[in-house]
């Protein structure tokens, strides 16, 4: 869970896309393993099915669609964000900060596996929001999407342990059809303007 | 007892430039070079305090006293720090504080008698070492109250006796995110690689060095004794948390910090050969970034 935070600082600070790419994948493996960690590793058939299908989805194939866009891509990284790197570290202390006072202030109707887990979901939740308002290039706002998809289903993990599989297997046919759908796009966005910034777009030409 | 209590400060001025040779010698060994003599930080300081200093008429008292309050305030702090089995020798609740601001007066001599020479340069140095010194600095101070907040105690001396294995076990996270925040602190303080390196001399890229340019002699060498007690106490923050062995045994306990510190200059020397210098510009990310763990830290408990 800490790891869960740590990899939401690093994204918030940093500015090469690759990096960024492989960060989201990682905390999307430690998401994998989130609901083994919350049950004491109880080996479970549809608990580990679940785990595996996370992982392979959010640690291998979203990245890999993401990178390769990012070949296809003019950019390596972010160039000029709205919200410098320093202040957006700042900005996720705060906003951390927060987010542990506003989950000791909740009423839960039972007591929760890991004290701490609500606090970090919500927090990942915020650096998503963040990461899609605050940056200019497509690709890092689609990563802040990922990341705010990761910290709602960090989320449910918290509240309902062993929630239904089908659910959770229905959102996660809609962000893959998303990332598919967002590749293709930024694709397009790149090979019409040259660049992907998403701030140019607003004023659309004929 | 009253001897036990003098005795990391005098341990301090006996082995704190023995590091730098370890830091060196591990570099050397990096490199494929035999390195420098083990002994040769204190030859230099020898050489040093036995010359004569010459004086610019431009400068005034401020820039004699600098290196002198700066040897004597890293003394006062390392009377504030237990080390192994050592106990301190002065420890009330809220010296943790004492011991962070004791560095800042320190710094504050030294910047003021770099400006003190009026030469331009020193004055580049001067306003980089404040700059990223106010973002070490709340790093340092969360850090400490980070750890005291794990172990329950505000004096430095309980909250290293208090760090046992035990603690590690159930605050293990935030004891490491502590650890990284005070190591990126402790090679700040002490001008090592990431962000400044202590061989250039270029005047671009120097911080440190460049603010003591103008000193001379026997001034020179409390500077550079100055900053390896510095750096010896800083480490004694890290050897605190990470060799929790209280066995009981003064001896046994003090040898097995000793080796720590050992080996955290080993570890310098190993980041020092493995990474550059980052750009002055990204420095105060990494500051930051320490200060951020140090937060995390704090709060994840």
């Amino acid at each position: 869970m800490i790891f869960l935070v740590l990899t939401n600082l690093m994204l918030l600070g940093l500015s090469r896309l690759g990096a960024c790419i492989r960060i989201v994948a990682l905390q999307g493996v430690a998401l994998g393993f989130l609901p083994l960690i919350l049950n004491d590793w109880d080996m479970e058939v549809h608990l580990v099915l679940f785990s595996i299908v996370i992982i392979s989805l959010k640690g291998i194939a979203f990245p890999w669609m993401l990178n390769r866009t990012l070949r296809e891509l003019a950019t390596q990284r972010e160039i000029e964000p709205f919200i410098g790197y320093g202040i957006s570290i700042i900005a996720g202390t705060i906003a951390l900060v927060m987010c542990m006072w506003l989950s000791s202030r909740l009423p839960f109707p039972e007591p929760l596996m890991s004290p701490l887990i609500v606090p970090v979901a919500f927090f990942t939740i915020m650096s998503g929001l963040f990461l899609i308002i605050s940056r200019k290039k497509a690709l890092t706002q689609v990563l802040g999407y990922l990341v705010l998809e990761n910290g709602i289903y960090a989320f449910g993990v918290a509240l309902v342990g062993k929630q239904p599989m089908l659910v959770e297997l229905g959102i996660l046919l809609d962000i893959f059809v998303a990332v598919f759908v967002m590749g293709i796009a930024m694709f397009h966005i790149n090979r019409e303007f040259d660049h992907i910034d998403t701030d140019q777009l607003s004023r659309l030409r004929s | 007892m009253i001897i036990l209590k003098f005795a990391n400060p005098v341990l301090g001025l006996v082995i704190a430039p023995f590091l730098l040779s370890v830091i060196n010698r591990t570099k050397a060994a990096f490199a494929g070079r035999t390195g420098q003599p083990l002994l040769q930080p204190y030859y230099d300081i020898w050489k040093l305090l036995r010359k004569g200093a010459v004086y610019s008429r431009t400068t005034s008292w401020v820039f004699r006293v600098g290196p002198l309050l700066g040897l004597a305030v890293t003394l006062t702090a390392a009377l504030l720090m237990p080390f192994g089995g050592l106990p301190s020798a002065v420890s009330f609740n809220g010296d943790l504080i004492l011991f962070v601001y004791l560095f800042g007066l320190m710094r504050f001599f030294t910047v003021i008698s770099a400006m003190d020479t009026g030469s331009s340069f020193e004055g580049i140095g001067a306003s980089r070492e404040v700059t990223f010194s106010a973002l070490s600095e709340p790093a340092l101070l969360i850090g400490l109250a980070a750890i005291a907040k794990c172990t329950g105690y505000i004096s430095l001396t309980q909250m290293f006796s208090s760090v046992v294995p035990g603690l590690w076990l159930n605050s293990g996270p935030a004891l490491v995110l502590a650890g990284v925040a005070l190591l990126i602190v402790f090679l700040a303080e002490n001008c090592r690689i990431p962000v400044d390196d202590p061989n250039t001399h270029l005047e671009l890229t120097m911080i440190h060095e460049v603010m003591v340019l103008d000193h001379g002699g026997p001034d020179f060498g409390f500077i550079l004794y100055s900053a390896a007690l510095k750096m010896w106490l800083l480490g004694q923050i890290l050897i605190g948390i990470a060799v929790p062995i209280h066995t009981g045994n003064i001896l046994l306990d003090t040898s097995a910090a000793i080796v720590g510190m050992l080996l955290l200059a080993v570890v310098v020397g190993i980041i020092e050969s493995s990474m550059a210098r980052l750009r002055l510009l990204h420095v105060p990310q990494l500051l930051i970034g320490a200060t951020t763990l140090s937060v995390l830290a704090l709060v994840l408990r």
